[in-house]
């Protein structure tokens, strides 16, 4: 054995640091009032600014600006990166163009769920493939026999979410040229004041919107940016937390994996993993492409009854069914369970995702919600029914307009 | 002279509990012990003055929480902390620490592999249901599947029952997990040579089995099957050391009318007619009682207690093939500060938990293969903990008390143990922690140096095994500690066996004194005493 060195290892964790700083956390810091932070992928974001009405009004009707730099990034490479990523997921990605964004799942062999997320073609052959949750294991593991280079990028790119109606005269007047041909789903690369910037029409509120991602250390050229507009009492730009995007992503129907789903990962018992079905996902999924990966067990899925199901639905009156139980009558029997649910200050009314036992292939006639609920510290208890949706709750003419309206 | 309904021989943490459940159904019950002190392998002896060790077992996380709740033990003084996280140093002068916060663990294993901080979520997630499926398993007698009694069919069919929980494929990853070696199921998943060292350590401990050996991945399982406060695969100092745990035990069979004797050991339990009536003292005192039951390993009982003629020949062969691989030592220290480990930054938290110096898969097996030529390991595997950071009841003030398991020591150091050769081994693993604590060897005030020979002579484990008996397939389940033996129930009318030996085998975990004193129960007619699992779900 040799003698271990007397000196302290390089580049230590440091313990005092629990939830590691985003380039934007100086920034974020000025702007956090409640100092409530929360953990997302380990990085420290805030859960609310100042309120939560405020923030989520700032994404419904003005700006709201949020650090999206947590989210998971991979950057794949090489000679076989579309063939990779056209194995991992379950749509047909072959055809996506230079500078477009495609939302995908993946699943394992079983064909069951691993995570969400979009792919970015960054052009000249690199893609950018973002997540939910932590993917490096899996994506190493199946590009096994592929010629790619997969890296993951998280911290190595800092990016915002700036989302809102208003957001695209925010960009226009921070000095963003050529959003206006900007559809949804594409990208745009430009600099400003000599730093590159890539601006993606992508979000995860279901309104009109951007993100911006730039090399970390001009993270607080691009937040200046924005925040100077703001300074300047223009388009009531407000940093919005993770409370307002729970809010927003429901209403605009998207599901969280780990949140609306167990993700097949880090299911421990049998039967906690869905497959794209199951999340009401079945879309995405096609057979006539090349073969992906868990194609073998979703081909024998969809020729059996599909037996339960993950729905948007809207519930009766104005008490929020947290974590209910749902029956097939008051007082019946059990037939699923509120995943997630928010009441919609816009639509006024309660939306939830919610995972639904189904009986030979069809969902329940009737659904009724058993809600606990507070006043003055006493709880109570009521019923209410449940409306199963197909669409989005919240889904503007304003999100997808090109271009879009200007203020 | 007074008549017993039980003796149990042996007044370690499974005798004691076994007596207290008998005790607490209206069983008059006497423990007997040889020591002149309980506990066995959970004790806290003070050997320097104002010092206490745990002598033995000196971490706790198997100890089942439905036995603790039923006996009561946290007012008879018992308290499990939780120890947090666990570090590895290297021989580079950096380390890797396990942290006991979900993201600087994460952040540091990244720091070491990215990928291999990805892969330990998928670790985590299937580790998790392979205890989740054994842990099912630790308050029930097997079933022995060779009867057709009513209730081993039913119990089988539990066992069936949760296999058929498993997905296909997890089945098959079951079974492979249980013939595998560490070194080959953990390649599955991580790349990094200290990350795969790191997380190996838990399944040789104990064992005569190196990280190459089949049979080791379940050892792991074995490690991490346990809980504290339903956080399982986490470990806990009990305040005051293990020796709270029998003292815990020992009180609550007191409140319920048990008796327990010191100095008193059992050289032979009496049979008439195939019948156990008693035991007999080495002071030549006789005892009667309607049961007896051992505590002691399955050689000891088998080999020892009982006489062969007595015995079915397939047991007195089976006893002496009980693969009982005395593998492990103990070295306990005083200390007079804080030692300073400088590859940590200031004021890390990693001194709390487990600390260990073997960086490679190729360090552990060479330890191993010292081992297996009868030498100690030059370059041992150490499990290191501090508790005294916790506990204020251990050491004076300011003082430390400092407890190193040692993986590999030999039965037999080459030639015999002398006192001599157990000072140099003692010295071995010294030397092994100056070389990353610059101040430590002039902290050391007092070190009870422990080998096989000494956890053999002093607690009465035959070979010093720790488990009282390996922990593999063939010698788990209702293969403990024999097959067709696994329920507590000697081939001797009246005889009972409640040591680790049998189902669900060793470690500080109670199950098989609780489960035999199950079975003691139902043959005197008695309601059962001994709660229901909790249950995972």
């Amino acid at each position: 054995m040799q003698s271990p060195t007397k000196q302290a290892g390089p580049n230590h964790v440091d313990y005092k640091e629990v939830l590691a700083p985003t380039p934007f956390l100086e920034h974020l810091d000025c702007y956090c009032l409640t100092q409530d932070w929360a953990s997302w992928n380990g990085y420290k974001v805030a859960r609310v600014y100042d309120t939560l009405a405020s923030e989520y009004f700032a994404i419904r009707s003005t700006c709201g600006v949020m650090d999206l730099t947590p989210m998971e990034k991979y950057r794949v490479s090489g000679p076989d990166a579309l063939l990779f990523l056209n194995r991992l997921v379950t749509r047909d990605i072959s055809g996506l163009q230079p500078n477009r964004v495609t939302y995908v799942v993946w699943c394992n062999d079983e064909g069951k769920v691993l995570d969400d997320g979009t792919i970015f073609n960054l052009d000249g052959g690199h893609y950018r493939l973002c997540s939910q949750h932590h993917q490096l294991d899996w994506l190493l593991i199946s590009s096994l026999g592929f010629d790619v280079t997969i890296e993951e990028e998280t911290h190595s790119i800092a990016a915002l979410a700036i989302q809102g109606p208003t957001s695209y005269s925010v960009l226009s007047a921070a000095g963003i040229k050529d959003l206006d041909q900007l559809k949804p789903f594409g990208i745009l690369n430009i600099s400003v004041n000599g730093i590159e910037y890539m601006v993606s029409r992508t979000g995860f509120t279901g309104d009109l919107g951007y993100e911006i991602w730039v090399d970390p250390c001009h993270a607080s050229e691009l937040w200046d940016m924005i925040f100077s507009l703001r300074e300047r009492g223009l388009f009531d730009i407000r940093p919005t937390g993770l409370g307002a995007l729970e809010m927003v992503r429901i209403e605009a129907g998207f599901i969280l994996p780990g949140e609306d789903f167990n993700t097949a990962e880090t299911a421990i018992r049998a039967d906690h993993d869905r497959s794209p079905y199951e999340l009401g996902l079945g879309w995405l999924v096609n057979f006539e492409k090349c073969y992906f990966t868990g194609k073998r067990a979703l081909v024998a899925e969809v020729g059996r009854p599909i037996r339960r199901k993950l729905v948007r639905m809207c519930i009766e009156g104005n008490k929020v069914p947290t974590d209910a139980f749902l029956y097939d009558r008051q007082g019946g029997s059990r037939i699923g369970t509120i995943k997630s649910c928010v009441w919609s200050p816009i639509l006024k009314t309660n939306v939830a995702m919610a995972d639904v036992i189904y009986t030979k292939g069809n969902p329940p006639k009737k659904i009724w919600a058993e809600i606990y609920y507070q006043k003055e510290l006493e709880w109570r208890a009521t019923w209410a029914q449940c409306h199963i949706s197909d669409k989005p709750f919240w889904a503007h003419r304003r999100s997808s307009l090109t271009p879009p309206e200007k203020f | 002279m007074k008549a017993y309904d039980a003796i149990v021989i042996g007044a370690g943490h499974n005798g004691l509990t076994h007596a207290a459940f008998l005790s607490k159904a209206g069983l008059r019950v006497l423990v007997l012990e040889k020591n002149n002190y309980i506990g066995g392998a959970t004790a806290s002896l003070e050997l320097h003055k104002d010092w206490r060790y745990s002598n033995c077992s000196y971490v706790c996380s198997l100890f089942r929480p439905e036995i603790y709740q039923a006996l009561d033990l946290g007012r008879h003084g018992l308290e499990v902390v939780p120890l947090q996280g666990s570090v590895t140093f290297k021989q580079d002068g950096d380390y890797f620490g396990s942290y006991h916060q979900s993201n600087l663990r994460r952040r540091e294993i990244a720091r070491h592999s990215k990928r291999d901080a990805d892969a330990s979520i998928r670790f985590d997630t299937d580790l998790m249901k392979w205890c989740r499926l054994i842990r099912g398993f630790l308050l029930r007698t097997p079933p022995d599947p060779a009867s057709f009694k009513i209730r081993d069919a039913m119990e089988f069919a539990y066992l069936l029952k949760s296999f058929h929980k498993l997905s296909e494929s997890q089945i098959y990853e079951f079974i492979r997990f249980f013939t595998m070696s560490i070194a080959e199921y953990l390649e599955q998943y991580f790349e990094n040579d200290t990350v795969l060292a790191h997380y190996s350590g838990g399944s040789i401990i104990g064992t005569g089995l190196g990280v190459y050996s089949p049979g080791t991945a379940y050892v792991l399982l074995h490690h991490a099957m346990g809980d504290v406060d339903g956080n399982v695969g986490s470990w806990g100092f009990a305040r005051g050391g293990m020796g709270s745990v029998s003292a815990s035990l020992a009180s609550s069979l007191r409140a319920v009318g048990g008796e327990i004797r010191t100095d008193a050991e059992v050289v032979k339990v009496s049979v008439n007619r195939g019948r156990a009536t008693g035991v007999i003292l080495a002071s030549g005192e006789e005892l009667s009682a309607r049961a007896v039951i051992s505590n002691l390993d399955a050689k000891r009982t088998f080999l020892g207690l009982l006489d062969p003629n007595d015995l079915p020949e397939d047991v007195v062969t089976r006893a002496k093939h009980f693969k009982i691989r005395g593998s492990s030592g103990k070295v306990n220290i005083a200390l007079d500060g804080m030692p300073e480990f400088p590859a940590l930054p200031e004021g890390s938290p990693l001194t709390l938990g487990h600390m260990h110096f073997t960086d490679t898969l190729e360090r552990l097996e060479r330890a191993y293969d010292d081992w297996k030529d009868d030498r100690w390991s030059q370059d041992p595997y150490v499990d290191m903990v501090i508790p005294t950071q916790y506990d204020p009841s251990m050491s004076p003030p300011g003082k430390h008390m400092m407890s190193v398991f040692v993986q590999y020591c030999p039965v037999e150091a080459d030639g015999g143990w002398t006192d001599s050769k157990r000072g140099a081994f003692g010295a071995a693993v010294i030397n092994q922690i100056a070389d990353y604590s610059p101040n430590f060897k002039d902290l050391v005030l007092h070190a009870e140096i422990r080998t096989p020979r000494e956890l053999e002579d002093e607690v009465g484990l035959t070979e010093g095994n720790i488990f009282q008996g390996e922990l593999t397939l063939d010698q788990l389940m209702f293969n403990r500690p024999f097959p067709g033996y696994a329920q507590y129930r000697a081939p001797i009318k009246n005889m009972y066996m409640c040591s680790s030996s049998n189902h669900p085998g060793g470690g500080v975990m109670g199950a098989p004194g609780a489960n035999s004193a199950r079975e003691v129960l139902l043959d005197f007619g008695k309601s059962t005493t001994i709660p229901e699992d909790f249950g995972d779900d």
